[in-house]
């Protein structure tokens, strides 16, 4: 047993690893990278002589940068997003998005409350007097049980933006990083953690890779190749809320006085290719909707019309909505059921699927931005914007910010201190818009712990009045957010139930609160396993850990909510022996769930499940 | 003195297998449905034909490994990221569409032009390899046309292994109907092997052989030669993809012995 770059107990005795020296280490390949990459690569081209520009690990070559992504492709991210687009349109004024597949301009975008047409959906008594009025209303107001407000609020407003498959912006940006010759970007490639060292121990001094040829708890087996420790002066960090270096460093520095990430979703989509379009369909390329209300009223949903009669339909399952049995994949093929989106999406095919978590705690949970030879960027970097509900285009900037500031300072042939980071990239971040729609933001969900309604007002406070006027809460950790089991022993017998049948016990539960079993078409309303199959397609090499593992199991075993189970995206967490759930890495889509639905913590902050680093996940470019 | 073998390597880039394939009706003929969205890997059979013609290399120092690989240069660079990282070569790319359905005939001139003209390659010491089929619209003869355009006569298909022996010969594991292997012995190099998927496992990925790689890799991408594959004696009247056989059955009662029982037969319904 031993401890690795992450500070996690391994099966890996030390061993001698391979080196490789680089100028700059980066992990993770997302927008925020996506920004930093293209702007180091811009400035290179512009003075591709600059002195600035050579290798100190390499002599005589340029700049080495070298970016690591877990996934196996550059274009399996997850996630179709509609954004503003103003930080990566300054970085490509001549962005033309008719060269990335999948992209559209926005063309409209309309809000909606969605009544509950099943009578499953669990609502407070302002809501369901709410709901009645509009009924009362009758068709003056609402139309296919969906109440759509007559303007959009400015501050949900994406308008000049543009609609995206991540994947294939990803891929776009990607290539043509690459064609420039500067950055090399490597998929497949699980970076295990941070290597720390200096005086201080908080030093970031490079990355170690995953090791591989290894059996699920890391222990050496045929073929084990160590992860090879790369040593840079600079490691940027863009490994998204959930990720393995991230999770080091603040598990190792710790966090700014007063901030913690405590808010999460989980946010899940559909890419379903629509039957034949008529003239008059609303579904025109370019088309936003946000709405509300329903499956659940915590739960958000969205729509976005791509080109190709490609449409994005998901929803946003977050950690405040405490229910123990809150689930993700059942909620959407509710949700696209919804009368306001089915009559549009009947008959579609389901092309593609996923799920990712998604940090919500915006400035309460930015971690320090910088230290001793590292700087975080993008989503992990707390830079989504939760009153927006944006995220891309602000990890873009923060990518923009960081590289700006890198070439200021190899200009100035200082090194990537934290003091020197602090004065050049942390300022240029402060003062931007990103800080300052972000501290417009910082309390915008606050209401949303003591109830919907509160939350919905608070959130129209903040949005109203740019964050000037907003609701304080106690915002309690994740794990806190989860409610004890409603009714143990009705939650025994569907266990009992559920296990008979082989159903998981979430899904056994909705049908008794009434939501009605879903009528598979096998095209579009499928089983989870088959959207695995058939959206998703998820895969993972031999040879790693398992990336997902318990860390007191005596916790699980007396576990009763099993939250984890219930929200894990893949079904890759089942009811394992001894009340332990049991993990399978194969079909874990990386979503990174796990990491805060758990209703139990060894420490008081953390759950009890650790995810560290894995190889594998969606092998799809259409998300 | 150790043989010492020129390994050239055919392969192309498909989409990624686990991606929705839908064929469709274009104006250039048949086609895969958004092929340019998907992602691409290289083609399976022939990335086993690769990962066993690097251990050939290894084992005769002195020998080289060329991949000759034909598809639009930005894919071929996303997919080269991954590849990179698992073998040494030295990568001959080729500029080309990607989609539709070419004549094989075409695909296979532009090959043979390609590694005709591969500098340093000694005929003499040529085994080209590649797969034996595709993961998407394999024509089942590209590998054959090149070896014959190249004038090389041993050919052999199927292969799961090649054993090299000391006076230069080779002996060929080839799969035959049934599930067994033919074994042949070949006087010598040159020659052709169509694999199928080998018997080595896919090797880790090592970031330091992709480095290495790389430094040659970039620069052959920026000279690659764009070609247009000209294949119009070939008209297909439809294509459809491989029927998909799928019976799920739910049963809550029946033990394991008997779930086992019923699937043996089955299978020996066969």
């Amino acid at each position: 047993m031993s401890v690795d770059a992450a500070g996690t107990e391994t099966q890996v005795a030390e061993c001698e690893r391979q080196r490789m020296d680089v100028d700059i280490a980066c992990v993770g390949f997302g927008p925020a990278m996506g920004g930093f990459l293209t702007t180091l690569t811009q400035q290179w081209n512009k003075q591709p002589d600059d002195p600035a520009f050579a290798s100190k690990a390499m002599p005589g070559m340029p700049l080495q940068v070298i970016c690591y992504e877990r996934a196996d492709d550059i274009a399996a991210g997850v996630s179709g997003v509609v954004t503003r687009a103003r930080g990566i349109r300054a970085s490509l004024p001549n962005l033309n998005p008719n060269e990335i597949p999948m992209a559209a301009a926005i063309t409209q975008e309309r809000v909606m409350y969605l009544l509950d047409p099943v009578g499953a959906s669990r609502r407070s008594l302002p809501l369901r007097a709410a709901d009645a009025m509009l009924r009362a209303a009758g068709r003056l107001c609402v139309k296919d049980a969906a109440f759509e407000l007559p303007w959009t609020p400015g501050f949900l407003h994406k308008q000049g933006g543009l609609v995206l498959s991540m994947g294939q912006f990803n891929q776009w940006v990607g290539s043509e990083l690459m064609a420039g010759g500067l950055a090399q970007i490597w998929p497949g490639s699980p970076v295990s953690g941070p290597i720390f060292g200096g005086e201080s121990g908080t030093e970031v001094q490079g990355i170690r890779l995953a090791d591989q040829g290894v059996d699920c708890e890391g222990t050496p087996a045929d073929g084990f190749m160590a992860g090879m420790d790369v040593h840079a002066p600079l490691t940027v960090v863009g490994d998204g809320p959930v990720g393995a270096v991230g999770q080091a460093i603040d598990q190792r520095v710790g966090m700014p006085k007063g901030h913690a990430q405590r808010e999460w979703a989980l946010g899940m989509k559909m890419v379903i290719e629509l039957p034949e379009l008529g003239e008059d369909s609303e579904l025109k390329p370019g088309t936003v909707w946000h709405t509300f209300g329903y499956p659940e009223p915590e739960i958000f949903g969205f729509l976005y019309v791509h080109p190709e009669r490609l449409v994005s339909a998901g929803i946003f399952v977050p950690s405040w909505m405490g229910d123990s049995s809150r689930t993700a994949y059942r909620y959407l093929q509710h949700y696209i059921q919804h009368p306001a989106l089915w009559k549009h999406l009947k008959g579609g095919t389901l092309r593609s699927w996923g799920a990712k978590s998604l940090q919500e705690s915006g400035q309460h949970g930015e971690p320090f931005l910088s230290g001793d030879g590292y700087a975080r960027i993008g989503e992990g970097s707390g830079s989504t914007n939760m009153l927006t509900g944006s995220g891309v285009d602000e990890a873009w900037t923060t990518g923009v910010q960081l590289a700006d500031a890198v070439v200021e300072l190899l200009r100035a042939e200082k090194p990537f201190t934290r003091e020197n980071l602090k004065a050049t990239y942390e300022v240029a971040r402060n003062a931007s818009w990103v800080e300052h729609d972000a501290e417009a933001a910082k309390n915008a969900r606050n209401g949303f712990h003591g109830g919907v309604v509160r939350g919905m007002m608070g959130m129209a406070l903040a949005g109203l009045t740019r964050g000037r006027l907003s609701l304080k809460a106690r915002i309690p950790a994740a794990y806190k957010q989860i409610r004890a089991a409603e009714d143990a022993e009705r939650d025994d017998a569907l266990a009992r139930v559920a296990a008979s049948g082989g159903h998981p016990l979430h899904d056994v539960i909705m049908t008794a609160r009434g939501w009605p079993e879903i009528p598979f078409d096998g095209k579009l309303l499928v089983t989870q396993q088959d959207a695995l199959l058939m959206g998703g397609k998820v895969q993972a090499m031999p040879g790693f850990a398992d990336h997902v593992t318990f860390r007191k199991p005596e916790l699980c075993a007396a576990c009763a909510e099993k939250t984890c189970i219930a929200m894990c995206s893949g079904q890759a967490i089942t009811q394992g022996a001894g009340g332990v759930p049991a993990f399978e890495r194969e079909k874990c889509i990386h979503c990174g769930a796990c990491l805060w639905n758990c209703a139990h913590s060894p420490d008081g902050e953390r759950g009890n499940i650790e995810f560290r680093a894995g190889s594998g996940g969606l092998h799809s470019a259409e998300n | 003195m150790a043989e010492v073998f020129h390994v050239v390597v055919c392969a192309g880039i498909v989409p990624d297998p686990l991606q929705t394939l839908e064929p469709v009706i274009g104006p250039n003929g048949p086609g895969l449905k958004n092929e340019m969205v998907l992602p691409a890997v290289l083609d399976p059979w022939a990335a086993s034909s690769l990962y066993e013609a690097a251990q050939v290399v290894a084992k005769h120092p002195g020998s080289k490994l060329w991949l000759v690989s034909l598809g639009p240069k930005a894919k071929l660079q996303q997919v080269m990221m991954t590849i990179a990282q698992k073998v040494s070569f030295e990568l001959m790319p080729v500029d080309g569409p990607i989609g539709g359905f070419p004549d094989a005939h075409a695909t296979a001139a532009t090959l043979t032009e390609t590694i005709a003209a591969l500098p340093g390659l000694d005929r003499g010491r040529l085994l080209l390899f590649g797969g034996w089929e595709s993961a998407t619209r394999g024509a089942g003869v590209t590998l054959q046309l090149i070896g014959e355009l190249l004038g090389i006569t041993d050919q052999f298909q199927g292969v799961d292994q090649i054993e090299m022996r000391a006076d230069g010969s080779f002996e060929v594991l080839e799969r035959i109907e049934g599930g067994k292997h033919q074994i042949s012995v070949c006087a010598g190099v040159p020659a052709v092997l169509g694999w199928a998927t080998g018997n080595l496992a896919e090797p880790r990925n090592n970031p330091q052989t992709g480095m290495a790689n790389m430094r040659g890799i970039m620069p052959a991408l920026q000279k690659a030669k764009t070609v247009k594959l000209e294949g119009n004696t070939l008209h297909y009247t439809s294509v459809n993809l491989p029927a998909q056989q799928r019976e799920t059955r739910v049963e809550k009662n029946l033990s394991a012995d008997a779930i086992a029982q019923e699937l043996v037969q089955w299978i020996t319904a066969e």
